[in-house]
């Protein structure tokens, strides 16, 4: 191990190794703590100049109260769910079948389609801003979740198909195989056999998508207006209009905004993790 | 393939006797038309809009190169365009920072699986999110950041309002989430190291730098690559920040090309989707150099296989 286990070490380091993490920590989350105690600040605090001291009474229920039943933001939270959890399902069942293809099968076009996928999951998204913005109001899309959602599992089916595709391969061939040999017709190979077997590789990919679907700001700005189909993190903007130098309450905001995909993360850190450095390690 | 018998039976749909070679197929449509349409197309689309005098609604004007001709005389372009260059050169630095975070963490004392969870924790926070926080974090009022300033006697620093700090500020709101994306990536290299090659290297005597430099950061070499790919594409994509923190501003100091276009295109500075597309189509290029090392190595990669 590397390095050093701190078992194997001096006395001395252990100690001050022991205290530097917690210290380390804190300076980490710094500008995120801050906002944790802005939120729970009575707005008292803020007229009187009292930024950094301790609150001078709790007030996390009545700013987190306003939150909730003064302003849009339930609504906010609601289209993101409702933009999330269809993508979600959509991305993982289209690259479900995409890197079922491209890993169990060997055809000519094989590489050039993967390549597809990849390259364009690799293109900076805001160069697709004009076209797809254009597309989605002939569709009669725009200002839509449907439109949005349309465009994200587009999108993500590239990563998702990268995804799905190497963790395929990484299979045993031979059950493919002899599943053939008996001559089970090849859906029913994706169905009964290799679907069963992906689940983790579904999880992964089902609370990575989440998170960056919740936390996506670009496409909510470019292919929706207002609170009736804006995500969270586009409502943040028109909640913090709302509420301007209000800090308290948009502290309190930006913790609700950013609470789910923290919360899924905290719930299923192993898969999230895989998911993440999948390729990290040969 | 194993499942073609030796003679086959005479009835056989035309689907039976073809089905290996046309499954895939079947199974890929809905990806690849998706992903057709909303992806490869519109960089297609967008090199042509790129020719077209614009507004979005009305009857689209062919202009050939002169979108292109007023990039080049547009002040604007460049200061975006030298943006998103210290982007790229300072998001890099998201790398040592996340390999030295995983390098601390890289130990078993109790508690260490919910430090390396809360290190982590600012990549899952969305960008709209960090930026608020640091744009609190800067204020010149009542930001930490000049509080602390303040403790050791130095002035307040407008770092958002200060043509001068402007991007610097930002990219460094954006090193934190993406210095904890490269931690994690390493975190997880670092447990796949051969720890007999780790022992045996102690006993010829390699220590400390030696020992990271010549045996660690070798095997952690898949890690550093995907680090690599994603902290470009990451600083190739930054807008979130920007539109959050700054709003470009001040006087457009901060703008890169994603955000500019973005400003050309569809903000109240007018509909020029032609202008806008021709920003987009540069930004492409630039990712396009990136794009095809990524694609060779993988390719490579995949031949080695």
């Amino acid at each position: 191990m590397f390095p050093t286990p701190i078992a194997r070490t001096s006395r001395a380091w252990q100690v001050s190794y022991q205290s530097l993490l917690p210290v380390a920590l804190i300076l980490w989350l710094l500008p995120l703590i801050a906002v944790a105690l802005f939120s729970v600040k009575p707005a008292a605090d803020f007229a009187g100049g009292n930024y950094w001291n301790m609150p001078s009474a709790f007030a996390g229920v009545e700013n987190y109260g306003k939150v909730f039943l003064d302003s849009d933001m339930p609504r906010y939270l609601l289209n993101s769910i409702l933009i999330t959890v269809p993508t979600v399902i959509g991305c993982v069942a289209l690259s479900a079948m995409t890197g079922f293809a491209l890993g169990i099968y060997r055809f000519r076009a094989n590489l050039l389609v993967f390549f597809m996928f990849v390259a364009g999951n690799f293109v900076p998204f805001q160069i697709l801003m004009v076209p797809v913005r254009d597309l989605t109001l002939n569709m009669g899309l725009y200002n839509t979740k449907t439109g949005l959602v349309l465009f994200h599992i587009a999108f993500q089916t590239g990563f998702c198909t990268l995804f799905m595709r190497n963790f395929i391969r990484a299979l045993p061939f031979e059950l493919i195989e002899a599943a053939r040999v008996e001559g089970i017709a090849e859906w029913r190979i994706f169905w009964f056999i290799v679907l069963p077997l992906m689940r983790p590789a579904i999880a992964a990919l089902a609370v990575l998508i989440f998170t960056f679907i919740w936390n996506d700001y670009f496409w909510a700005v470019v292919l929706t207006q207002g609170a009736e189909s804006q995500p969270v993190t586009a409502g943040i903007t028109s909640f913090n209009a709302q509420y301007r130098a209000a800090y308290h309450l948009m502290s309190a905001g930006s913790i609700v905004a950013a609470l789910p995909p923290v919360a899924m993360f905290f719930l299923m850190q192993k898969h999230f993790i895989a998911g993440l450095t999948l390729g990290a390690v040969k | 393939m194993t499942s073609a018998p030796d003679a086959p039976p005479p009835h056989r749909s035309w689907y039976k006797r073809n089905e290996i070679a046309v499954t895939p197929w079947l199974f890929l449509v809905p990806g690849v038309a998706m992903f057709l349409v909303y992806v490869i197309f519109p960089i297609f689309q967008s090199f042509n809009i790129s020719m077209q005098e614009w507004d979005g609604l009305g009857a689209p004007e062919y202009v050939g190169l002169r979108n292109y001709r007023e990039l080049w005389d547009d002040p604007a372009f460049y200061t975006s365009l030298r943006n998103n260059l210290l982007w790229l050169l300072l998001y890099l630095l998201a790398i040592p920072a996340g390999l030295f975070i995983a390098l601390f963490l890289n130990q078993t004392v109790t508690g260490i699986r919910l430090y390396k969870s809360l290190f982590f924790f600012p990549f899952v926070i969305s960008q709209v999110v960090v930026g608020l926080v640091f744009t609190w974090f800067y204020d010149p009022t009542f930001g930490l950041l000049n509080t602390i300033l303040g403790w050791v006697g130095l002035g307040p620093v407008n770092v958002l309002g200060d043509p001068t700090y402007v991007t610097y500020g930002i990219i460094a709101a954006g090193l934190w989430p993406q210095t904890a994306y490269c931690m994690i990536l390493y975190l997880t290299g670092l447990n796949a190291v051969d720890p007999e090659q780790v022992e045996a290297a102690r006993l010829d005597g390699a220590r400390g730098w030696k020992m990271l430099w010549y045996v660690i950061i070798p095997q952690l070499k898949p890690a550093t690559f995907i680090a690599f790919v994603v902290t470009i594409i990451g600083a190739l994509r930054s807008f979130d920040l920007i539109s959050i923190m700054t709003n470009g501003g001040p006087f457009g100091e901060s703008r890169v090309l994603s955000f500019y276009m973005f400003e050309v295109a569809l903000s109240e500075y007018g509909f020029r989707m032609g202008y806008g597309a021709a920003i987009a189509v540069v930004l492409f290029l630039i990712m396009l150099c990136f794009i095809a090392y990524f694609l060779w190595s993988m390719y490579k990669e995949q031949k080695a296989r």
